[in-house]
């Protein structure tokens, strides 16, 4: 059974617009109720579900962040750290940023 | 033989690795990829031989990701190795209000970040008052690109002949590039599919070059690239472009690079094999010229105007397609003037911008006759005279 965690979320490249113009936020992610693992993949999902205002498939397709959006955990590309099955820790900073904006 | 660890930087072997490069699968600490970064854009310039010592280039600088990572990279490279060349900041003012009112702050910031000299021109100035605010206001969100786009392709050569500059480079990234070879493609565009993955540009109907120093570079490695140097960029989407075409073409790529991260350069290749294997036929009919277009890559209103285009006018480009088997002499044999207006080269006796304003200036959109009916006859005498056409060819229809 998973504890709540609190991570510094960032929002850029256009994604905060969807987020309320959120940049950087200190945010406590609950644990699962279903008793399941607070991984990437279960942060996704409560973000689009609880803190997402504006169109949600500008960050999530079916759930799933949409391609063209990168995260980085504590600076570095999820891919490192294992995608959606990173377990976040206290204070991790997780990082969103769209490339899908003008440039 | 030793395997690398994983956990450590594939290249000092050191650091802790915070980029996984989607073009060679690498794993690389911040200043790795930053030096990698900008190694491969040099690469890209010295074997292309896009620069000349001397000469004086502008940046199209919108305050987005592309071009300020662009005007960063030729600065640092510039120094770093020596191409003698001087650099301006060369942006648009569509006159879009929240849109690029805010972004050129952030040019103008840059402007003073990279000490570079930056020159702004705008649509209002250039077009008789024509904002991109007053053109949607009269003919509506729809179709509003194919201005901006014949706008700005138009101003940016303004701009650059202001400066007395002959060679214009833009943020032009590889998903960019793969994106419109996906559309010529799709359209079966042969004559722009050609042209579309070419790093150096040159139109028949303009006296300026364009160049794409960053054709190689992914769009992703782009972002981190400003994310790890801490660059000062904008981002929004233009208000007036949702462009569904290139958006679809957009999310073919970034859903293919997820499954395979070299795809995006794999359609860049692609589009330059293409160009290989056909020989290169060279521009088509002048003032075609439409990749890109909007200083947002994304939002690109030039294809959007060439798709329109390619549409009213089917039947021309069959007969096009047809001169292009017969090769380049007949295309040469366009001949190419000034407009009598504005002295912009056009193979017309109207440049297409001083075409699309005689509309702006004389008539009301189609729509609009249609159902307001008398009430435009009230307002001017070229208006009635307009009008009155629109009833014959109504009247024609039934």
């Amino acid at each position: 059974m998973s504890k709540p965690v609190t991570v510094t979320l960032e929002f850029s490249g256009g994604l905060e617009t969807v987020f309320n113009n959120i940049k950087s936020r200190k945010v406590t992610i609950p644990a699962p109720e279903d008793g399941k693992t607070l991984d990437m993949g279960y942060v996704v999902k409560y973000l689009a579900d609880n803190l997402l205002k504006g169109n949600r498939d500008m960050f999530v397709l079916a759930d799933k962040i949409r391609p063209g959006i990168l995260v980085l955990i504590n600076d570095a590309d999820w891919e490192l750290e294992g995608e959606e099955e990173y377990e976040p820790k206290d204070g991790d900073s997780l990082l969103f940023v769209s490339t899908l904006h003008g440039g | 033989m030793l395997l690398p660890n994983p956990r450590l930087c594939a290249r000092c072997l050191t650091a802790r690795p915070v980029v996984l490069r989607p073009k060679t699968q690498e794993r690389l600490c911040k200043p790795c990829f930053l030096l990698a970064f900008e190694t491969e854009i040099h690469e890209t310039i010295i074997s292309t031989n896009i620069f000349t010592r001397g000469e004086k280039i502008a940046i199209g600088a919108s305050g987005g990701k592309d071009s300020t990572v662009l005007a960063s990279v030729l600065k640092t490279l510039n120094e770093r190795y020596d191409y003698g060349v001087e650099f301006v900041l060369l942006s648009i003012d569509e006159g879009i209000k929240g849109y690029r009112d805010d972004s050129l702050e952030t040019v103008k910031r840059n402007a003073q970040q990279y000490e570079m000299e930056l020159l702004i021109v705008g649509y209002e100035e250039l077009y008789g008052g024509w904002t991109m605010d007053k053109v949607v206001g009269q003919i509506g969100k729809k179709g509003n690109c194919t201005y901006c786009g014949v706008f700005r392709r138009q101003a940016l050569d303004r701009g650059a002949e202001l400066l007395g500059i002959k060679h214009v480079v833009t943020g032009h990234n590889a998903d960019d590039i793969a994106e419109t070879v996906f559309m010529n493609l799709l359209r079966g565009d042969l004559p722009r599919l050609h042209r579309c993955a070419h790093i150096t540009t040159a139109s028949s109907t303009s006296p300026i070059k364009r160049s794409k120093p960053l054709k190689y570079a992914y769009e992703k490695e782009i972002v981190l690239y400003a994310h790890h140097k801490k660059l000062d960029y904008f981002s929004t989407e233009c208000i007036y472009s949702p462009e569904a075409f290139r958006g679809s073409a957009r999310a073919l790529i970034k859903n293919l690079e997820k499954i395979r991260p070299s795809s995006i350069l794999d359609v860049v290749k692609s589009g330059e094999a293409f160009a290989a294997m056909t020989g290169d036929i060279g521009p088509p009919a002048a003032e075609e010229e439409g990749e890109g277009g909007c200083g947002s890559t994304r939002s690109g209103g030039g294809s959007m105007a060439a798709e329109e285009r390619r549409l009213r006018n089917k039947e021309k480009i069959v007969t096009r397609g047809k001169a292009n088997q017969k090769g380049a002499r007949k295309r040469n044999e366009q001949k190419l003037g000034s407009c009598v207006r504005c002295g912009y080269l056009t193979s017309q006796e109207l440049c297409k911008a001083c075409v699309l304003l005689d509309g702006l200036n004389k008539t009301v959109p189609r729509v609009e006759v249609e159902l307001e009916g008398l009430k435009t006859i009230t307002d001017g005498v070229q208006r009635v005279d307009l009008h009155m056409d629109e009833i014959k060819r109504a009247a024609a229809a039934i």
